[in-house]
């Protein structure tokens, strides 16, 4: 073990806390805060089963994006998916053969989907980034952040694919690496530059990951638009804070 | 006509090229601090209010979930961006609903996110869309904060809903805490808690006036339809704006509820003290003064002893009513279980149609062409009838069982794409007419369509905003006033009276 490894050991254990702590606190911030009133964003559903439904279509195929702006929903959904194929890709890095589900993730399907996902990942994030450039009303509402962040998926997203593709890594050692992590047996990490760099850009991203928009991931799921149920006459909804203004008079 | 340029209808809807700053000038007039203190609020920028608007974003973002979720989760995709009747109508790129948004958000990064408290340390807060508390800031959400109707259209786009409505709201309360209220909402809300209606009209006007109408319908059809006022033991509450009560073309409207209870033969009554449908705590994101303009209500019906609250043709009122009056002056269990609380006027006589009770002759409104605007707080912030979307067939249903001639605007303009009137959300003040005049600019476009293309000669709506909003800007457009109806004043003049 060189000081390298030990120290990308350290980062990973810091940026996990980070992530894991502050997304939590974010989640917990956001079911604590009251809606105090029925907002939905009507037509909505009037049962729970249909807002169950109605968030689904949004998290899975952006429906409201559909409806707003095709290009946009082309080249988000497109990350999206292909954002979700690379990770069942690299769960291959943190199940040993001996799991149930190894069957499920170490096959033909998954491992191309992952890889050659990873084209179609870089071309939607190259069209939203062209987007933020080329669209005046989009370059307006841009903060360097906003490139910053495509950019940084952009560069994660490049170099698993310069991997994937040409300049293979020691993924044995890899592993090794990561099943380390997991069991803290810290083991040594492939001194690959590519690799490297891979790592470093997904350690950033899951440091700002509470600090910054991508908390609309966990966000979309609390939005009183979207997951409240169109009911406000059959059932009278109150918060804690606005129940006290009935005591008070 | 006008020291501006009223935007030219264009064959299909153009996004505009941004012209920054172009409508910064627009802001209504301020409150004073005699209706300030009203709704107890300070009656003039406090001191310290940099720090005490800092404060109150933190108060209300732990009061409402909406307003922490959205303000963490836009992306910026530019989704919403060219959504805004406002900016379409203006160009002004402060008017594209992320950047509305933001000028509240970036504050709120600046004060309450790592990054910006980070950024802002080195000096630049703007790397990370976080900006300083200023007076340059304060200015900027005075303007476009009230160049916002709340109309929703935007959250309807926006892959995680969220919705400018709530953020203008927010701001407009921090404002409000702060001392800078703005002029028409807070006097409006202020009358009602001094007299009960919007309009000032204290009860011997109002009494006047209803007689008043009792001997037109009298004139026109020799029929004694009642608009009754303060009856004790009525079964039906009417709540309605005041405007209603003698605006055109809302009384027309308010004709059309009368004679259909008088069909319906239920007893029904006017509230002097609730004489008022509209809810104005609303756009100023006041809870406090929402509730209190909404116990009103609550009292009225439990002082009459009525059974049933039914609401007359308005848009945010219709909100608040839907969606909010349960939860502000509920629960309402002294009434009818049998009908929803509250209904609306469109559910009545939708329902008596259904069940075969109205009569009518059609050919009454031959001379019209209809077309139907949505307004939009109906459309997206409530319903109708017990299926989703019921607050777009019921009101259509109504107008084609009473006229024989409909035509609906394009689609992207109708239902829950529906556009603004360019009045609502509190902004139906003359200071704001230009705003006003642009905001109307994608209805008159869809408007525009139909009158070509179909010969519509009329468009109906069921919204007291809508309806003053619509007649005072369409001549801007080349149409006329009277082209705007109520949806009852159709059923009014088509109904044929059975009963004496």
């Amino acid at each position: 073990m060189n000081a390298l490894s030990w120290s990308y050991v350290f980062m990973f254990y810091l940026a996990m806390l980070i992530l894991v702590v502050g997304v939590t606190r974010k989640i917990i911030q956001y079911a604590r805060t009251p809606a105090p009133l029925k907002i939905p964003t009507t037509p909505a559903p009037v049962t729970k089963a249909g807002v169950v439904w109605r968030m689904a279509t949004e998290v899975v195929l952006f429906n409201s994006l559909f409806k707003s702006n095709r290009w946009i929903w082309i080249f988000g959904w497109m990350f999206h998916f292909a954002l979700l194929l690379a990770f069942l890709r690299h769960l291959r890095y943190v199940f040993t053969p001996d799991c149930l589900i190894w069957p499920l993730i170490n096959n033909w399907l998954v491992l191309n989907a992952g890889k050659y996902g990873a084209y179609a990942m870089l071309f939607g994030l190259a069209g939203l980034l062209a987007r933020r450039f080329l669209v005046d009303r989009v370059r307006y509402i841009s903060s360097p952040s906003d490139y910053l962040m495509l950019i940084l998926i952009m560069g994660i997203a490049g170099s698993g694919t310069w991997m994937s593709f040409i300049n293979h890594v020691d993924i044995i050692q890899l592993k090794e690496f990561v099943l380390g992590l997991l069991t803290f047996s810290p083991q040594a990490l492939p001194t690959d530059g590519v690799l490297l760099t891979h790592l470093t850009l997904v350690l950033i991203l899951m440091v700002i990951f509470p600090i910054s928009k991508l908390l609309h991931a966990p966000g979309v799921f609390f939005s009183p638009t979207r997951n409240q149920v169109d009911n406000p006459r059959e059932q009278r909804h109150i918060a804690p804070w606005a129940r006290e203004l009935e005591t008070g008079n | 006509m006008a020291d501006y340029e009223i935007p030219k209808l264009k064959e299909y809807p153009v996004i505009p090229v941004l012209q920054p700053g172009v409508s910064a000038h627009l802001k209504p007039y301020v409150a004073k601090a005699d209706f300030q203190t009203a709704l107890n609020f300070p009656g003039e920028l406090v001191e310290n209010w940099e720090q005490k608007a800092i404060d109150k974003i933190g108060e209300l973002k732990g009061k409402y979930r909406s307003l922490q979720v959205f303000l963490d989760s836009c992306v910026k995709c530019g989704a919403c961006t060219d959504k805004c009747h406002y900016y379409l109508g203006t160009s002004d790129p402060k008017n594209m609903p992320v950047a509305r948004q933001d000028l509240l958000r970036q504050v709120y990064r600046r004060y309450y996110t790592f990054a910006g408290k980070l950024f802002g340390k080195l000096g630049i807060p703007g790397f990370v869309g976080a900006k300083e508390m200023t007076r340059e800031v304060l200015d900027d959400w005075y303007s476009y904060y009230h160049q916002c109707s709340q109309c929703r259209r935007c959250s309807v786009y926006c892959p995680y809903g969220i919705d400018t409505a709530e953020i203008s709201m927010a701001a407009r309360e921090i404002m409000d805490s702060i001392g800078v209220g703005q002029k028409y909402c807070n006097e409006i809300i202020a009358k009602v808690f001094k007299i009960g209606n919007n309009l000032g009209l204290p009860q011997p006007a109002l009494e006047d006036t209803l007689l008043g109408l009792e001997e037109d319908v009298k004139d026109a059809t020799g029929v004694d339809v009642k608009f009754p006022l303060d009856v004790k033991g009525a079964e039906i509450l009417l709540v309605t704006p005041s405007a209603d009560f003698f605006a055109e073309p809302h009384v027309d409207g308010l004709m059309g509820y009368a004679k259909v209870f008088h069909e319906a033969g239920v007893s029904w009554t006017v509230s002097s003290y609730a004489s008022e449908a509209a809810n104005f705590g609303m756009f100023i994101g006041s809870y406090e003064n929402m509730r209190k303009v909404a116990l009103r209500i609550r009292e009225a019906a439990l002082e009459l002893g009525v059974k049933r609250i039914v609401f007359g043709e308005c848009g945010h009122a219709w909100r608040v009513a839907y969606s909010f009056l349960n939860t502000l002056a509920g629960p309402f269990d002294f009434l009818d279980p049998n009908y929803p609380v509250p209904q609306h006027i469109c559910e009545f006589t939708h329902d008596l149609i259904q069940k075969g009770k109205l009569k009518f002759d059609k050919s009454a409104n031959d001379r019209r062409v209809m077309t139907y605007h949505d307004s939009c707080n109906v459309a997206r912030a409530s319903r109708m009838g017990d299926k989703p979307g019921g607050q777009f067939t019921i009101p259509r249903e109504i107008i084609k069982a009473v006229c024989n001639n409909f035509y609906d605007m394009p689609p992207d303009t109708i239902g829950e794409a529906t556009y603004c009137c360019g009045g609502g959300g509190g902004l139906l003040t003359d200071d704001l007419m230009e705003l006003r005049v642009k905001g109307a600019l994608p209805r008159m476009e869809a408007l525009k369509h139909v009158v070509e293309n179909n010969g519509v000669t009329h468009m109906a709506a069921i919204c007291a905003i809508c309806k003053s909003q619509f007649t005072k800007v369409i001549p801007y457009y080349g149409f006329k006033m009277d082209q705007i109806v109520s949806v009852h004043q159709l059923v009014s003049d088509a109904i044929v009276l059975t009963k004496q």
